[in-house]
């Protein structure tokens, strides 16, 4: 039998992961819900800000605030990019051509990242303290990185309901036709969504480098788990995807200190795979 | 037609004699990349035979992984032949196909969903091959034990051109299956159900028949490619087949070939096998990575400029130039 302190740690880490985990998936479902398409290379930026972070900060010695602000940047102008040169031209396309172009930027990233940087993992190292609670472990390369997401959500979420952009960008996930009849410019929004989504890409690299070391392959890691979440939250449903995060890092968390890390995954698909059928719509879809 | 059929009939005699052409030192490196050639595209053949209906699977690796998986494992334990362990893999491939067809089927899991589950069913089976370390290798791989010198019940030759007829063989019967799909009365169904699946259910086509059986032999034709690419390397490893880089490839060497069409699948294998192939010997151990950077960044502009496939534009343009020459031809004066 496991110690349920061991459980109680997992499932706060699950928390923890979630907030990470809900920053990701948020980012790729904007794009998804006003663009309508999966960017399969997503967590692939997020590998490349922190690239970004890794060279500025643990490298160049440049303080954390600013290689996170590089790597903010970064990703804003890689949004912009991927829009620009890989999504417009190919809007009225099939769906399957859509998903595999990002799919090639996949590709392209982490090969590109290996030729560059080599497949050697890199850690930038923080003092950072760590508290013990009870037996139970909370390090603050953990509790910052959490912190600092839910505010990014909660600023995500004002701009998309306070904001004049964010009501058009909200506008558009509704009803293209529509609110390109209303005088509102299409291609402007997704320009402007790629970009907030690329932003949320590099902040989430910036967080991640907190506990992960990176390497060109760290797409893999989260990128399947991070199209799932989404979709378990129903794709284009923010809130949706905002419990699935954490109902899916409970999962790994609890599971993984159960049996293993790769069982944790193991577990989560199949959950996502058993709710495609039993809620399609997303977790927190009303039935119609 | 008799032009193409001609020169269909002469590639197809080089690619039989190929053993015996003089080609020197290239011949076995040249038979390694065409047995790839062959073993890929008629797994990406299998993939077309649900992609072309709409049924965008992303987890191909599933079947891949359990069929090359099944038939290792059951030789490397109990010695069991490949002949027998490859259909034991084919059944399992039918089931899990079946295992996620119907459902997705049932509760109308399409689109961007059902290539979503599929891809989730793709990293399980990656993932569980490496959970279960202690007998399949874990990430490490697997190698098949060797039997003693050449083995037909073992499915092992130190000689390629073996292994070469039989995936030139197995790639004929490959196209050959894709044909019979093609001019069945399934692919109108199938046809159909892609559409407008409501539509089809109400003039009578029995949807999740039709969904279920499809996949279920796609999966059991990857499956059979999975064994045999396995017993061709003699190798098996969990990132290499299974998880969501295989089933890209899969998907990406179909789509740039054209998936609507006979040869689609092999035209776009060939020329990603060529092109990689290509890329490492120009480019080769000084940069790597560059050669895999080329080729995705040739995949994104494919996508973009040649939506229809190469084989399928390139089909539609030569139809097009034929018709217009015929169409000038009768416009012309008499």
């Amino acid at each position: 039998m496991i110690d349920p302190i061991f459980l109680v740690e997992a499932a706060l880490n699950g928390i923890l992961l979630g907030g990470i985990l809900a920053l990701l998936a948020l980012g790729l479902n904007l794009i998804f819900g006003v663009i309508d398409i999966v960017w399969i290379a997503y967590v692939d930026l997020v590998m490349v800000c922190m690239y970004a972070i890794y060279f500025t900060v643990q490298v160049y010695g440049w303080p954390v605030w600013v290689g996170g602000g590089v790597a903010l940047a970064l990703g804003a102008l890689l949004g912009i990019a991927v829009h620009v040169l890989i999504i417009s031209p190919i809007l009225g396309s099939a769906a399957v051509n859509q998903l595999l172009a990002t799919g090639g930027l996949l590709f392209f990233l982490q090969s590109f990242a290996t030729f560059l940087w080599s497949t050697d993992h890199r850690t930038v190292r923080f003092s950072l303290p760590s508290w013990e609670i009870g037996g139970i472990f909370l390090p603050a390369t953990r509790l910052i990185p959490f912190g600092i997401s839910i505010i990014a959500m909660v600023v995500l979420y004002l701009f998309l309901t306070k904001t004049y952009m964010g009501t058009a960008i909200r506008a558009v996930a509704q009803d293209r036709e529509a609110t390109a009849l209303m005088g509102a410019s299409p291609m402007l929004i997704y320009l402007v969504t790629s970009a907030v989504g690329g932003l949320m890409a590099g902040l989430a690299g910036a967080l991640l480098i907190f506990q992960y070391s990176v390497h060109p392959f760290f797409g893999g890691q989260f990128g399947p788990l991070t199209f799932m979440i989404c979709v378990l939250g129903g794709l284009g449903n923010m809130p949706g995807a905002f419990v699935a995060s954490f109902v899916m890092a409970e999962i790994i968390q609890i599971a993984g200190v159960i049996w293993s890390t790769e069982m944790g995954y193991v577990i989560a698909f199949v959950v996502f795979i058993v709710m495609m059928f039993v809620r399609p719509g997303g977790l927190l879809a009303r039935r119609q | 037609m008799t032009l193409a059929r001609g020169a269909g009939a002469v590639l197809l005699a080089l690619l039989l004699l190929e053993p015996w052409l003089p080609l020197g030192d290239v011949r076995q490196y040249l038979l390694h990349v065409l047995i790839q050639i062959f073993v890929w595209a008629f797994i990406g053949g299998a993939w077309s035979l649900m992609g072309r209906f709409g049924l965008v699977s992303l987890g191909h690796g599933a079947f891949l992984g359990l069929g090359a998986y099944t038939a290792a494992l059951l030789w490397n334990f109990w010695g069991l032949t490949p002949w027998l362990g490859g259909l034991v893999a084919v059944l399992l491939a039918v089931l899990l196909g079946a295992l996620v067809a119907y459902p997705c089927s049932r509760f109308q899991v399409i689109g961007h969903y059902f290539g979503l589950v599929t891809l989730a069913v793709g990293e399980v089976v990656r993932l569980l091959i490496i959970a279960e370390r202690d007998w399949t290798g874990g990430s490490l791989g697997l190698s098949l034990k060797p039997a003693q010198g050449d083995s037909l019940l073992a499915m092992q030759f130190a000689d390629k051109t073996v292994f070469y007829y039989a995936s030139l063989l197995l790639w004929l019967a490959g196209l050959l299956v894709w044909r019979r799909v093609d001019r069945s009365m399934a692919r109108s169904a199938m046809e159909a159900i892609g559409e407008d699946e409501t539509a089809a259910a109400s003039v009578g086509i029995h949807v999740t028949r039709f969904k279920v059986g499809m996949t279920a032999l796609s999966a059991a034709l990857t499956a059979v490619g999975g064994v045999a690419y396995a017993q061709y390397i003699s190798y098996v490893n969990p990132d290499t087949l299974a998880g969501i880089g295989v089933s890209l490839r899969i998907v990406f060497a179909v789509v740039l070939g054209g998936m609507y069409s006979l040869l689609g699948a092999t035209v776009g294998t060939a020329l990603t096998i060529a092109l990689s192939e290509y890329l490492r010997i120009v480019l080769g151990l000084k940069f790597i990575g560059m050669a895999e950077t080329i080729y995705g960044l040739l995949l994104i502009l494919f996508i973009i400029f040649l939506p229809a496939g190469i084989y399928g534009s390139l089909a539609s343009l030569v139809r097009r130039v034929r018709r217009g020459t015929m169409v000038a031809g009768s416009a012309g004066p008499a």
